[in-house]
């Protein structure tokens, strides 16, 4: 149920690095958590990111909920189906396919090596266990 | 206030049904099954099943049981008769609400009240301490019985199955009681329900409900969480305890005018209600619709022009509008329907535009 191949933050935020580049998203644990997403804000292209701090918000049907930076980086992509005004917006992408479609912001990592260091499948398994 | 955790009947039944359980007004009780949309969806087109098993129901029993109740509440209850119900809402000296209720009447002598499980132990010693020396005898039957409420269009021919009592006889805010009423089981059937569909409520005995629960479940009728009867409530525009009305609330203020029958004499409050009236509200609910897809929530600011003019009281996704919709205590000059509105959206200023609820019409019938 988690991927091996990510890295994860407590706060339940996962990241896949490619090329200095991470791609970030919310686990399968966090979004069953949240139950149905119905909206999310996300950071423009080109907003700097502060490992830690506040960068959007996804807010399901009964609750809002943070979203924190795994790591230093600027904005390069977002996920325009998760928050566009057109017809093809979909939050529900992130209860459908948390680690795929349900993608919500790229960033160009400051140093990979802050990416290394969050928590393997592993330990993500045992904090949303307990 | 006791600390152990309650649980209704049906407690390891949502269990098993693999239901998210919390902590609510101190019980156990599912919050969903299988996501707040689908089961909200469900309700509206055809018919879900919930478990509030958790609600207070307070028997009064006496000769003075009528005169005892219009002497508490702020609805008219002798324009309630026999097998009728009438919702009311009972308030303090300085006539704010200490709860909101539903009566069920059915004599002159015995009496139903159904409050807020939150509520049901204040409202039961707040009764007990009014209660005359002789003629008024109350019980508190909130553990003993069971409620199963089933809502939606086709309620009816879902539960008519199981039921030895003629539904389509039973009107808007009426009941029946019989034995074997509701699969095999002794059951009070009450047209009533808080979805803004038609539905039923059917109270029974505690040992009762998994045997009627499981029956309309085997029907396919889905169960039904807490967090769809709050979107399924806010998108009827029904007040709910702790959110529209409260005991810093007058049932005035709150849009409740219409359970307050000031020319009905001597009820607590009732001076200071009148006393109210007069001097003018100055706060209203209104029910606002988002223009955007912001989603309003409690707490959240209501401005108009920049100007602060109230709270929202209740904010929510509406899974049949894909819209973000709220009630909100402001100023009662924003009463008027197609006033523009802001929320104040995490430091956004998101617009909103008062309507009158409810927010979508369901199939409650109004007779």
């Amino acid at each position: 149920m988690i991927p091996e191949d990510l890295r994860y933050t407590k706060e339940h935020e996962w990241v896949r690095l490619s090329n200095g580049v991470g791609e970030v998203g919310i686990t399968h644990f966090a979004q069953d958590q949240l139950g149905d997403i119905v909206f999310v804000e996300l950071p423009p292209v080109g907003t700097r990111l502060e490992a830690n701090k506040r960068f959007g918000t996804v807010e399901s049907v009964k609750t809002v909920s943070d979203l924190f930076a795994p790591c230093n980086g600027e904005v390069v992509a977002i996920n325009t189906r998760l928050n566009s005004d057109g017809d093809d917006f979909q939050p529900e992408l992130i209860n459908q396919d948390p680690y795929g479609g349900g993608w919500m912001i790229k960033v160009k990592v400051d140093n990979p090596d802050e990416v290394t260091a969050l928590l393997d499948a592993r330990a993500y398994g045992e904090l949303a266990k307990s | 206030m006791s600390t152990a955790t309650l649980r209704t009947p049906l407690c390891e039944v949502h269990r098993q049904e693999g239901a998210k359980m919390v902590d609510f007004a101190g019980w156990e009780m599912p919050i969903e099954y299988t996501g707040i949309k689908q089961e909200h969806l469900s309700v509206r087109q055809d018919a879900g099943l919930f478990d509030l098993s958790h609600m207070g129901e307070i028997e009064v029993v006496g000769s003075g049981a009528l005169d005892f109740i219009q002497g508490l509440i702020t609805n008219d209850v002798t324009r309630c008769a026999a097998t009728q119900c009438q919702y009311s809402t009972m308030c303090n000296e300085g006539g704010r609400v200490l709860d909101d209720l539903i009566t069920y009447r059915f004599s002159d002598e015995r009496f139903i009240l159904v409050v807020n499980a939150s509520n049901r132990e204040k409202i039961f010693a707040w009764m007990q301490g009014r209660r005359p020396a002789q003629g008024v005898e109350l019980k508190d039957q909130s553990m003993a019985t069971a409620l199963i409420a089933i809502q939606g269009p086709n309620a009816q021919a879902k539960l008519q199955p199981f039921c030895s009592l003629d539904l389509e006889a039973i009107r808007y805010y009426h009941f029946h009681q019989g034995e074997a009423a509701v699969a095999g089981k002794l059951a009070l059937v009450s047209r009533t329900g808080y979805t803004g569909d038609d539905g039923f409520e059917i109270y029974c005995q505690a040992g009762d409900a998994e045997a009627i629960w499981k029956a309309l479940r085997g029907a396919g009728v889905p169960p039904i969480g807490l967090g769809a009867r709050d979107t399924l409530r806010l998108e009827s525009g029904y007040s709910l305890y702790g959110h529209e009305i409260d005991e810093q609330t007058s049932p005035l203020e709150a849009g409740l005018g219409w359970v307050v029958k000031l020319e009905k004499s001597g009820f607590v409050g009732r001076q200071a209600l009148v006393e109210q009236k007069q001097s003018g509200l100055k706060r209203t609910v209104v029910g606002l619709l988002m223009e955007g897809r912001a989603i309003p929530r409690e707490g959240y600011r209501v401005l108009r022009d920049g100007q602060d003019v109230g709270r929202i009281t209740s904010g929510t996704y509406s899974p049949s509008l894909s819209k973000g919709i709220a009630l909100a205590s402001v100023e009662s000059t924003c009463r008027p329907e197609g006033t523009n509105l802001q929320v104040d959206v995490r430091g956004r200023a998101e617009n909103a535009r008062v309507v009158k609820p409810p927010f979508v019409a369901g199939s409650v019938r109004r007779n």
